[in-house]
């Protein structure tokens, strides 16, 4: 296990979580036809395929990797998700500016960044049933362990995550398609935050791997 | 109840390019596709003018992208299936149909659309000094309350608003004042919707809700967001006053009112049951003294194979009526 990743690493990493949410898409839309449109899962491969071959070209920086990551979200997944992820990845991108390497406190920064662009993007707040309620939670975590190392970063960050996901079960949608099923929403965790999941699950089992 | 969808299709990875494709040769020369991005130009668009974008997610058909024409939308920005277009093909398009005159946006509200529009705005004004308004269609009424319609999502009421505002935006100088139409219309518009049975995303084959055999849903949104109420299946009439109810209630519409009327099919519906439905509809607007300016029935608001029906009342002034009859040619929707 290494402590950091170099840009080669970082983007190894963007390869193996782009191909966790490919394969993943059955589940993602499913999740979505429960309280949505169902179109989640079949866009987040759109753009996570994308994601796969902008990164076939290797990028020259840990922060060019995510950039490229997040453009090619943004440019072909389309809909809620798209401007969302693509925002998440190109803002949090930032957070890396500079840098030669992933390490723990830079992998929390680059969460919080990213959540605080999809915060403004979106307009939406904690508790509203979206993204946001895996990705606070995820940014929190990382932030907790940042003294640490990438590794227990990345997995704090994937708890916090899949501990907001099992929250917005209980949580009532207001925004987005799922908004008019009002109570009826609940039960059902949001699609958007399950990707969060996915996403930083399987940066927390590159990191442990690698 | 899960039923395979049955469509004819080649790759369903395809749908939406291949869809664009059909659409631009169904055009006959007016209209032409941007190169790298799904989005559609008309090819006869006068060298001086405010310019009308419009667009949002495909699987709708002939809305938004067969509502490039003449008197409509001077461009569309296409979303694959029920996903909003991605902001750079939104900022291609809008260069493209830009005329010196600004752009302004018009498309449903959506959070989709509304950030990837919101994002291409942005980019517009910042990297090209582009000038961009933007007015979303909010016109279901089953969305939201009356108090927070910014709440309320785009359905078949953007026929009419594309019609208004691309007349408007024909004869109209200044985008400032196309926006001010076209907010008005926004301000006069109300619709609702029933669903009947579910229609299928073509990339899945997934339905896009579960509706029993027997069941109707009221309110449902056009990509099966849920309704106001679920009941069992009844007649025309009752489904009508159901809705004329809540439809009528909502603005409100009043006694001495002129209105459009457009009953609009959600994709499988026969048009014999809404010619049945607009018998009902004069009914209640005889007896509540609204009077009916024209009438569209047909098909412009779609969810692929979903069965059901929209009712979108537009009540008119002199100005909104003049935009509204003026002619109009494109292969979604056509009126002399």
């Amino acid at each position: 296990m290494s402590e950091t990743l170099d840009t080669a690493g970082a983007t190894a990493m963007l390869r193996a979580v782009a191909q966790a949410v490919i394969d993943q898409t059955d589940v993602l839309t499913d999740a979505d036809l429960a309280i949505g449109d169902g179109d989640h899962g079949v866009g987040m491969r759109r753009g996570f395929e994308a994601t796969l071959e902008a990164l076939q070209s290797p990028p020259d920086t840990v922060e060019a990797a995510f950039k490229a990551a997040g453009t090619a979200i943004m440019s072909q997944t389309g809909g809620a998700a798209g401007a969302i992820f693509g925002t998440f990845f190109r803002s949090g991108a930032k957070a890396f500016a500079g840098r030669d390497a992933v390490d723990g406190a830079s992998f929390a920064a680059f969460l919080e960044t990213g959540l605080e662009a999809v915060l403004k993007r979106g307009g939406v707040t904690e508790g509203q049933k979206t993204i946001i309620d895996a990705l606070a939670p995820a940014a929190r975590a990382a932030r907790a362990a940042a003294g640490g190392s990438l590794a227990d970063v990345t997995a704090a960050a994937a708890q916090g995550a899949l501990d907001g996901v099992e929250a917005t079960r209980a949580m009532i949608a207001t925004t987005g398609k799922a908004r008019s099923l009002g109570e009826r929403s609940i039960g059902h965790p949001d699609p958007g935050a399950i990707s969060v999941s996915l996403i930083l699950v399987a940066a927390r089992d590159f990191v442990a791997a690698a | 109840m899960a039923r395979p969808a049955k469509k004819i299709l080649n790759d369903p990875k395809n749908v939406v390019a291949e869809m664009i494709e059909g659409l631009v040769l169904a055009n006959d020369g007016r209209v032409a596709k941007l190169p790298k991005h799904n989005a559609l130009v008309r090819t006869d668009l006068p060298d001086s003018k405010v310019a009308l974008l419009i667009g949002g997610g495909s699987g709708h058909e002939p809305l938004f992208h067969g509502f490039v024409g003449r008197n409509l939308g001077d461009g569309a920005a296409c979303g694959q299936v029920f996903a909003a277009p991605s902001p750079d093909t939104i900022v291609e398009a809008a260069k493209a149909v830009h005329r010196g005159k600004g752009v302004l946006f018009l498309y449903g509200n959506y959070a989709g659309d509304n950030m990837n529009f919101d994002m291409a705005a942005e980019m517009l004004e910042e990297d090209e000094g582009i000038t961009v308004r933007t007015v979303r269609v909010t016109d279901d009424v089953a969305a939201a309350p009356p108090e927070r319609t910014h709440d309320r999502r785009g359905i078949a009421g953007d026929v009419y608003m594309i019609k208004i505002t691309g007349g408007a935006a024909s004869e109209l100088d200044t985008l400032d004042e196309v926006e001010r139409v076209a907010r008005k219309a926004v301000a006069n518009l109300r619709s609702m919707a029933v669903a009947v049975a579910a229609g299928s995303i073509p990339e899945t084959g997934k339905l896009t809700f579960e509706l029993a055999d027997d069941e109707i849903e009221i309110g449902m949104g056009a990509h099966g967001e849920a309704g106001v109420y679920r009941q069992k299946l009844a007649s025309a009439d009752s489904v009508a006053d159901q809705m004329m109810e809540q439809i009528l209630a909502d603005l409100p519409f009043r006694r001495g009112d002129e209105i459009a009327l457009m009953i609009n099919n959600l994709g499988a519906t026969t048009m014999m049951e809404m010619l049945i439905v607009n018998r009902r509809i004069r009914q209640i607007c005889d007896r509540e003294g609204i009077s009916v300016h024209r009438t569209d029935v047909g098909t412009w608001v779609t969810t692929q194979e979903m069965a059901g029906f929209s009712i979108t009342l537009l009540k008119l002034d002199d100005e909104l009526k003049h935009y509204l009859d003026l002619p109009a040619e494109s292969v979604g929707y056509s009126r002399m």
